[in-house]
């Protein structure tokens, strides 16, 4: 999309330079506090929506990592966000961990994952790495069904009992309390937009979008680009497990539906809607398509149909989504 | 039942798998080659002519062979028609950008499936075969329409690779393949061509799903389980190869049907998804593929 054409955005203060008011930061922290607040004003449903919102939005930003920066479209990370879901709910059910060790199970398992997954698949390239991530994620939600003893297939199965209460540094939280479930959404939300912001900003960062730019340029100017993907991905697919395994904690569903292939291509709606390798687009873009299904599944059935013309629709018109265009039009600052 | 038939009749099953698998997959496989682009909504093709057969059949009374002949006719047709709409109206603007072209195709893939909810239902409905005879081997029967669907789909492979190698239009479709610049340069209506191309592989897809209609029943999810076989064969195989299309697709449908009967199709599936894994660690331009210019 905008992958090959736009020059490299010179975005960046020079190190030491930076002044104590970071422009960059305080938009970030203020969109963070503005969903902060945002907690104390929404009815009761609004505010169960927002929290499976961020949630999700965590996994957007996760996917954004490699597709917007790094420029490899993936159409498989539901396999990662699976593979959270899981690696949480299963160490629950059959190994009877509590929540804060579930919650590193998960993120394990998707770290495992992701580096194996990531050294077979990035042999491949351009239209060959699309269709072999989409097959990676296929076999796995093929194999959620075949194990069906422990995942119960389709059906899935809820958490229930302890796993519902959070243990942490001699502290309790009760996961079924809206207001808990609302602000470690939010945590995660904030950990995951600071660590890409940060990533984003650092040296690796500026090395990856080199590799988006021009792959064999920066091949020859000296970097390994196969290792800083496989960085890039595993990343990607640890923050998509992070968001997966939250998912399964926060709202205690596990079910084969999130390893399905409607799940690889959500977070690239979102990210394509909200805009393509900026930080906050991601957030942007799974709110709006959230509640644009939301609003017309009230009045049709037919959401599928949202989804189809919002995507014919993004590349056609609008292939830098929401942020990107705002980007285009002035604020160059933005990350 | 001893192993010997047992395999034979896994392998029979096979047979039916690959000969409409290697139908689907040239479709892709040919679009690929022509255009180098990836048609996510390859799948949908095939399931809209499917649904459209059980209409076409629907439509007359009288013998199943003739409604089954009509639907055989009409339904790539309009199949093919419709391809041709989402060429024009959305592949042709965005340029054919690989990125930007599977994200389009995948919205297209989300439209059509949502649309034969919408007009045909949820229901998996049936088409009559054609023909009712049961061939009677000393350890089973078999239905005798099954070797009519690897009869047509061999006649029509061979088709398509005459239609490739001996005649002009094969030689455009060639050339442009070839090189998009050169051909251009020589008159050869690019854009022309494109839309072609991507017409008749949907329209094989849309044959390929009449002809297993009879066998397995129209439903307006079908097309995912086509389209990623399609993907693992046409990479097996090698992109823009006919000959390694038909290969993959023999390799993938015996196996997938053995594997089938003794296991379960859902292991076939996961291995069928692990053997594509090995090949492009192995050859990454598929087994037949040359390397990319």
């Amino acid at each position: 999309m905008s992958v090959d054409s736009s020059p490299i955005q010179p975005t960046k203060p020079v190190a030491g330079r930076r002044s104590l008011f970071d422009k960059v930061l305080f938009v970030h922290l203020a969109a963070l506090a503005i969903l902060f607040l945002a907690q104390f004003v929404l009815s009761d449903y609004h505010h169960l929506t927002l929290a499976r919102v961020m949630v999700l939005a965590s996994f957007a930003v996760g996917y954004n990592i490699l597709f917007g920066y790094t420029g490899l479209l993936s159409l498989g990370h539901a396999m990662f966000f699976a593979a959270g879901l899981y690696g949480a709910g299963l160490a629950a059910t059959q190994l009877s961990f509590g929540a804060s060790e579930a919650f590193l199970a998960g993120i394990f398992a998707g770290l495992v994952l992701s580096t194996l997954i990531g050294m077979i698949v990035l042999r491949t390239s351009g239209v060959s790495f699309m269709i072999v991530t989409m097959m990676f994620a296929q076999a796995g939600y093929l194999m959620s069904l075949y194990f069906g003893e422990f995942t119960r297939g389709d059906e899935g199965f809820v958490l229930q009992g302890d796993i519902r209460t959070a243990h942490l540094f001699g502290l309790s939280f009760d996961l079924t309390s809206p207001d808990v479930r609302y602000n470690i959404a939010l945590a995660l939300l904030a950990v995951c937009v600071l660590v890409c912001l940060a990533l984003v900003r650092s040296p690796i960062g500026r090395i990856l979008i080199a590799i988006r730019e021009n792959e064999e340029r920066a091949r020859m100017l000296g970097y390994d680009t196969y290792r800083n993907k496989l960085f890039a991905l595993v990343v990607s697919g640890t923050i998509s497990a992070a968001a997966g395994a939250a998912y399964a904690l926060l709202f205690a569903y596990v079910g084969a539906t999130f390893a399905s292939i409607q799940y690889s291509i959500l977070p690239l709606l979102w990210v394509l809607l909200g805009g393509v390798g900026t930080v906050l687009g991601p957030i942007l873009g799974t709110l709006l398509m959230f509640y644009l299904v939301d609003i017309t599944s009230e009045y049709t059935s037919a959401y599928m149909l949202a989804v189809g013309v919002a995507l014919i629709a993004l590349v056609l018109f609008f292939p830098k989504g929401i942020i990107g265009t705002l980007r285009d039009k002035g604020l160059k600052w933005l990350p | 039942m001893d192993f010997g038939p047992y395999l034979f009749l896994a392998s029979l099953e096979g047979l039916v798998t690959a000969a409409v698998l290697a139908l689907t997959a040239l479709g892709l496989s040919l679009v690929f080659g022509v255009m180098r682009i990836v048609n996510v909504a390859h799948g949908e093709f095939f399931m809209l002519g499917a649904v459209l057969a059980w209409w076409f059949a629907g439509l007359v009374s009288g013998s199943p062979a003739f409604g089954f002949l009509i639907a055989l006719v009409l339904s790539p047709l309009v199949v093919g028609a419709v391809a041709l709409l989402c060429e024009r109206t959305v592949l042709k603007r965005i340029d054919y950008n690989p990125e930007a072209t599977i994200v389009a195709t995948i919205g297209l893939l989300y439209i059509i499936q949502q649309l034969a909810l919408t007009f045909y239902g949820p229901d998996a409905r049936p088409v009559q075969a054609p023909i009712n005879f049961r061939i009677v081997f000393p350890w089973f029967g078999w239905s005798g329409y099954k070797l009519v669907v690897i009869g047509v789909s061999i006649l029509l492979l061979l088709a398509t690779w005459f239609v490739l190698t001996r005649t002009r239009l094969g030689l455009i479709m060639r050339a442009t393949q070839y090189d998009r610049e050169t051909a251009q340069a020589f008159a050869i209506p690019v854009d022309k061509v494109y839309a072609a191309v991507f017409a008749i592989g949907a329209m094989l897809a849309a044959t390929a799903a009449v002809l297993i209609v009879p066998i397995q029943q129209a439903h307006y999810l079908m097309g995912l389980d086509p389209l990623l076989l399609s993907f693992i064969v046409v990479i097996i195989g090698g992109l823009g190869s006919i000959l390694g299309t038909v290969v993959a697709a023999l390799i993938i449908g015996l196996s997938d049907g053995i594997i089938s009967v003794f296991f379960s199709p859902t292991l076939a599936k996961i291995l069928a998804t692990l053997l594509v894994a090995f090949v492009l660690v192995i050859r990454p331009q598929g087994l037949f593929g040359a390397t990319q210019r």
